[in-house]
């Protein structure tokens, strides 16, 4: 092919080059009418949404201005006289997410291998496991909270049973990957040097995948401190039994301190977790 | 006797005492590791109440409870009208409301993702450290995704319940917020990760900053950011599925008020339905996702 070298291009050359790449000259009438119909299937879609919602400026100009008044009263934060109770409820939150996680990821270990697929080569039942773990997770922690309230009664008790039976799917769906990623060769070497099947999970794969165990524990351990700090909104103990009743009486004074109590302590969590795992991966590699 | 001792050779000894020094100290680390983890395991149990009596006293009530929870279907009358006990339209009597729930949901979840990804975006150009405008306004903006995302959406759920009224618009900006800072951060670091050439260029060819963002970055972020604003909207839809436990709409009202009151077949039937949606949502942004991600590999 030889582009045209002289200095004025032809309206000739345009039309053959438009012929030859049409691409090159915008779009094509059909994607632009393809296009301008999904504008249009948009824009009716987000204005029916906002008809159907009830949606208007005014409504949004009130509600922003209600807003205002709240902030406003929220300066300068202060605990309030059951500060005591505030911060019982934060121990309670960060209790209940260690727990729950810690139970969760030990019950999940066993699942995880009975998920793996070459640990467990019967497929009908892997993966009947596999899409009743993802049937568990979509199912939000809130829902098992208000479930295990009605089980177990009121408390923290059922807050540690909703973070526990809402991580199992995930984190057994994530042990039983990292599984399958596992290398082969050591599982081999320990088969081949006589030792049984047992043997060879337990020496030939379970230390590669112990350290990522651990450190996906120990993520799941911050989220749930995020989580287990709203569980309370549904009487499942810690810090959200706290901000909900301060909310219904409207002392928003005392809820901007458990907001920023609550961010604080997320923080920290956060931290030191963060150093554990850092320092126990670079231990255990 | 320990055979390294019988060999008398100074270096095996040597050795092997290197050796024992290393595993005792080895042991003794995780001895300390693990009296922390009990410790630590006790005051938790302790502080949330989850005495082994308790919780023994309350399995078997829990196992019960979801036993009742499970619809009672029988094999002869499973495809029998709404009238027969046992029977799938017995279980599932009022159909035609909880879909009507479920797509109020979903719609809120879809509306409260767009809100969320377009302040999200608005906010990512500043807040990404190659193309800030400048240090200040990088640290404004990465602060205030942080704060955003921080607070959990059912916590702003409850405080625009009071500002909004009740209803879906209050659960909408609750999941909005919490997502523009979730999505904010992602945004910003796909932003980061962006070739800075075209940049370069626009802003060589005397472009303003909002042209270089439009014209040189965004065309290279978009598959990613619809790639992430369909994750968040996975995430949403479940939270907007409880989000109604606060007053703030959707499926999680009638939820609420049927865990409340112990209608045990409804729960599992709206738990199942819910469990259905957010898996077609699943699916389908998986196979969305894949096809943008294809379209950010075929551009490259």
């Amino acid at each position: 092919m030889n582009t045209p070298r002289a200095s004025g291009v032809m309206n000739a050359d345009i039309a053959t080059w438009r012929a030859r790449m049409p691409a090159a000259f915008g779009a094509t009438p059909a994607r632009r009418a393809l296009r301008a119909v999904g504008w249009t299937i948009f824009a009716v879609w987000l204005v029916g949404s906002l008809w159907w919602f009830d949606i208007t400026p005014q409504r949004l100009w009130a509600g922003l201005s209600g807003l205002g008044t709240i902030i406003v009263l929220m300066v300068p934060p202060s605990p309030g006289e059951q500060w005591v109770e505030i911060l019982q409820g934060m121990a309670e939150s960060v209790a209940m997410a260690f727990l729950g996680t810690f139970m969760a990821a030990i019950v999940a270990v066993p699942l995880g291998f009975l998920g793996a697929r070459n640990i467990v080569t019967a497929t009908l039942w892997r993966f009947s496991l596999r899409r009743v773990l993802d049937g568990f997770r979509g199912v939000d922690q809130l829902i098992w909270a208000l479930a295990y309230v009605r089980a177990v009664g009121l408390g923290p008790l059922a807050g540690v049973l909703a973070i526990f039976t809402a991580d199992i799917a995930v984190l057994a769906k994530l042990y039983a990957e990292a599984i399958e990623n596992a290398e082969k060769k050591q599982a081999e070497g320990v088969v081949a040097a006589g030792g049984g099947r047992l043997a060879s999970i337990r020496f030939g794969i379970l230390p590669q995948v112990a350290p990522v165990m651990l450190a996906q524990a120990l993520y799941f351990f911050e989220s749930n401190t995020r989580s287990a700090t709203i569980l309370g909104v549904v009487g499942a103990g810690g810090i959200g039994l706290q901000i909900a009743e301060r909310i219904r009486v409207r002392h928003w004074d005392e809820v901007a301190f458990i907001i920023l109590l609550m961010i604080a302590t997320v923080a920290v969590i956060d931290f030191i977790s963060g150093r554990i795992r850092r320092r126990l991966i670079g231990a255990v590699r | 006797m320990n055979p390294a001792y019988a060999t008398g050779l100074p270096a095996v000894i040597r050795g092997e005492e290197a050796f024992l020094a290393a595993r005792r100290a080895k042991r003794m680390q995780a001895l300390l590791g693990g009296a922390i983890l009990l410790v630590c395991l006790v005051a938790a149990a302790w502080v949330s109440e989850a005495r082994p009596a308790t919780l023994w006293a309350g399995l078997p009530r829990i196992g019960e409870y979801f036993a009742r929870i499970l619809p009672d279907l029988r094999w002869a009358s499973l495809f029998a009208n709404a009238e027969t006990e046992g029977s799938i339209a017995f279980w599932m009597y009022r159909l035609p409301e909880w879909t009507a729930l479920i797509l109020e949901t979903a719609n809120m979840a879809a509306l409260a993702t767009l809100m969320g990804s377009v302040f999200a975006l608005a906010f990512a150009f500043p807040a990404a450290r190659n193309i800030t405008p400048s240090g200040f306004v990088y640290q404004a903006t990465r602060r205030l995704l942080e704060a955003l995302r921080t607070v959990p959406e059912i916590v702003y759920a409850l405080i625009f319940v009071w500002a909004f009224g009740i209803g879906p618009l209050a659960g909408i900006l609750a999941i909005a917020l919490h997502s523009a800072g979730a999505n904010g951060k992602l945004f910003a670091e796909a932003i980061e990760n962006a070739d800075l050439r075209p940049w370069e260029a626009v802003r060589a060819a005397g472009g303003s900053w909002v042209q270089g963002c439009r014209y040189a970055i965004l065309p290279q972020v978009l598959p990613n950011i619809l790639s992430y604003v369909l994750l968040r909207f996975e995430v949403n839809i479940r939270s907007a599925s409880v989000i109604g436990f606060v007053g703030a709409g959707g499926v999680g009202e009638e939820l609420y008020k049927v865990i409340s009151f112990n209608y045990y077949e409804e729960i599992s039937a709206i738990v199942l339905l819910i469990i259905l949606t957010v898996s077609c949502v699943d699916l389908l942004s998986e196979r969305l996702r894949h096809a943008a991600i294809g379209r950010l590999e075929a551009a490259r």
